[in-house]
Order: C-alpha cells, then structure tokens, then sequence
C-alpha cells in the first residue's frame, strides 16, 4: 500500500497548482493598478523637486507592484464573496485557478519587497505612506469596513488617493497640501463613482451580502448622496488653481469636468424609482472614470508645461 | 522491518506546464529585480561612484 495515495492528498486539502504567470499577474488587479499608477505618476511629476528619471520609474513600479499586492491580499480574503458576484466570480481564486493560499503569500511577499524596495532606493516617508495604503486597503477596508459599514468606500476610498500623495512624497520627501488636495479629489470623486456602480449592481452586493449603501439606505438616498458629493467634488477639482498651483487652462478644465460629473449625477438623482436599466447610473460610472483621468492628464499636462515655461521654454 | 516505500505526487502535463510558466516569470522577475537594485545604486551615487582610491 502506498503510503499517500491521490485520494489522500486531494482530502488532505492539498492541490497541486495549475495557476500560470497570467493568473498571478491578474491578482494585481491590473486596471486598479493603471489608476494608481497614472495618479501617482502625476504627484511625482507635479512635484516642485525634480528626481533622478530612473528613481523616478522605480519609485512608480515600487507603487504599482505595492497596490497589485494589496488587490492580491484583497483578492485572497474576499473569495467568498466574489464567488457569489456576477463581476468578480471569474477572478483567479474563486475560479479555482490560484489557491488561497497561493494569493496570500503572494500578496505578502510583494507587499514587503515594494515598501524595501522603495525606502532603501527611493526614500522612507514614501516607504511608510505605500505600507499604510496597503494595510488601509487589505485590513481595514478588506476585512473590516467592506462587510460592516455603507461607509465602506467612503472611508476605505482612502486607500485609492493616497497614490499621488506618494508619487509627491517620492519625489521631495515631503506631504504637502498641494499634494493634499490631489488626494481629496480621488478621495471625494470615489463614492459617487462606487455607488453608481451599486445602482446597477445592487442584486450582485445583496447576494454577496455587502452592505453597499444602496442595499442599506435605498436608492433614493444613495441619489442624493451621489449628487452631494459631485457638488463638493466640483469646486475642490478647481482648488489647485483657485490656490494658485497650476494655470487657469487648468482651472477652466476642471471647471468644465466638474460641471459634467454634476450634470451626470443630476441625472442620476432625478433617476425615476421605476427606472430598472439606470442608464443615468451607468453613464455616470463611466462619466467618472473619464473625470478622474481627464483632470489628472489636465494637472499633469498644466504642471509639464509650466516647467517647460519655468526653463526659459524653447 | 519493512522498508518504507514512498510514493511521489506525479504531475499532470498541465500542471508541468503551468508549473515552467511561474518558474520562467519568477526567474524574470529576479532578474529585472537585480538590474532595478544595481542600476539605481549607479544612479544613487552619480559620478561619485568613480571616485574611490587606487
């Protein structure tokens, strides 16, 4: 007789891994990591102090593989979850393809070789800032506030903003309010974008059991916070030239994008209750990510040109 | 006593395949992770690192 049979060990809960590269690469949760990537490329560029260009990709690889680590960890805790939700059932673990365990140490040993790899190369207060972010994003909004609070993208959207704050912090060393008020734009542009999405995909959370605040509060009151929040939002994408860190060209960019999430979410709050297909909802969920992106590319865009002007320009 | 007779976990071609695959990424990965930490020493240093006594 053999001493381990198959049987034995498929009962035993050990499996022999047929995850690849791809699997593991998609735990990274690579379209998140885009967004941190870009925000964080434009705090570190936006920066009045200029790094050494190869630190300065380090500095954002460091960020992006920190963040991947973070989805990674989220990844493995909310499998359970994600099983159940139509959006995410095709993710590596609960499809079987990675073992929990697999993500976990994954997730772990990516998590610590960015947050060295950017103290000992780039600086510490950088270091400190992405390890906080990814204890934020895996701890408390993964396994505490997601399954608990309506709040949970409110409070847990902070894990989101922080990447600029750290492209700033790599680059000088220090948080300023400039790179402050980068933070509050993707900090109060998440709800509204999260809860647009719950609109349309409030079966998906009531399966999963997440209490996203249109399952907890109703829809009318998750309309009319989406559209509160757009009317704060509006006004701070503005702040950066209204403090007089960038040009008007700016300014009037963000005024006009703002204008467009305040319309989109004017939409959405007038949405009628009978209303089943939320077009409204998911034009603004698109509408958002079109936001984020444009007033950073404008921030980015504004902040390259002014230093090119700074220099004595052509 | 009778000699104990150890049975090995035989891997399926796909598990074989998938198994080459996170190898070749995880030898690149260190790769990449090599030249990232000796180049950035070189950019850490700047000209400086020519300086050293003969």
């Amino acid at each position: 007789m053999a001493l381990v049979d198959d049987t034995r060990i498929e009962e035993a809960g050990f499996r022999v891994s047929e995850a690849t590269a791809g699997d593991f690469f998609a735990l990274l949760k690579p379209r998140v990591m885009s967004l941190v990537v870009f925000t964080a490329f434009v705090g570190l560029v936006a920066a009045p102090v200029a790094i050494n260009p190869l630190l300065a990709v380090i500095a954002i690889l460091a960020i992006a593989i920190g963040a991947g680590a973070s989805g990674a960890l989220n990844m493995w805790y909310d499998a359970d979850i994600d099983a159940v939700m139509t959006r995410t059932a095709n993710r590596p673990v609960p499809s079987g393809r990675v073992l929990p365990g697999e993500a976990l140490v994954f997730g772990l040993v990516l998590s610590a070789l960015s947050v060295m790899t950017l103290g000992v190369l780039v600086n510490w207060l950088a270091a400190v800032l992405l390890a906080f972010t990814i204890f934020f994003y895996a701890v408390v909004y993964t396994m505490w506030l997601k399954r608990w609070t309506p709040q949970n993208i409110v409070i847990g959207g902070a894990a989101g903003a922080i990447p600029p704050v750290i492209g700033w912090a790599a680059a000088t060393g220090s948080v300023s309010l400039e790179s402050v008020i980068l933070f509050l734009i993707i900090f109060l542009w998440t709800p509204p974008h999260f809860w647009a999405l719950a609109l349309f995909k409030s079966g998906d959370y009531a399966r999963a059991g997440i209490p996203m605040m249109p399952n907890v509060a109703g829809e009318a009151s998750t309309r009319r916070q989406i559209f509160a929040y757009a009317l704060v939002l509006a006004p701070i994408g503005v702040l950066p030239w209204a403090m007089g860190y960038t040009s008007a060209v700016y300014g009037v960019a963000a005024a006009l994008l703002g204008i467009g999430f305040v319309g989109y979410s004017w939409r959405v709050f007038t949405m009628p209750d009978s209303d089943r297909v939320m077009k409204p909802a998911k034009a603004l969920f698109g509408y958002s990510l079109l936001y984020l992106f444009a007033i950073f590319a404008a921030y980015l865009g504004d902040s390259v040109v002014e230093r090119f002007l700074s220099m004595g320009g052509l | 006593m009778p000699e104990e007779k150890l049975e090995l976990v035989t891997l399926t071609d796909r598990q074989k395949k998938a198994r080459r695959n996170r190898s070749v990424a995880i030898g690149l990965a260190l790769g990449v992770l090599v030249i990232i930490f000796y180049v950035a020493t070189i950019a850490k240093f700047g000209p400086s690192i020519l300086n050293r006594p003969l």
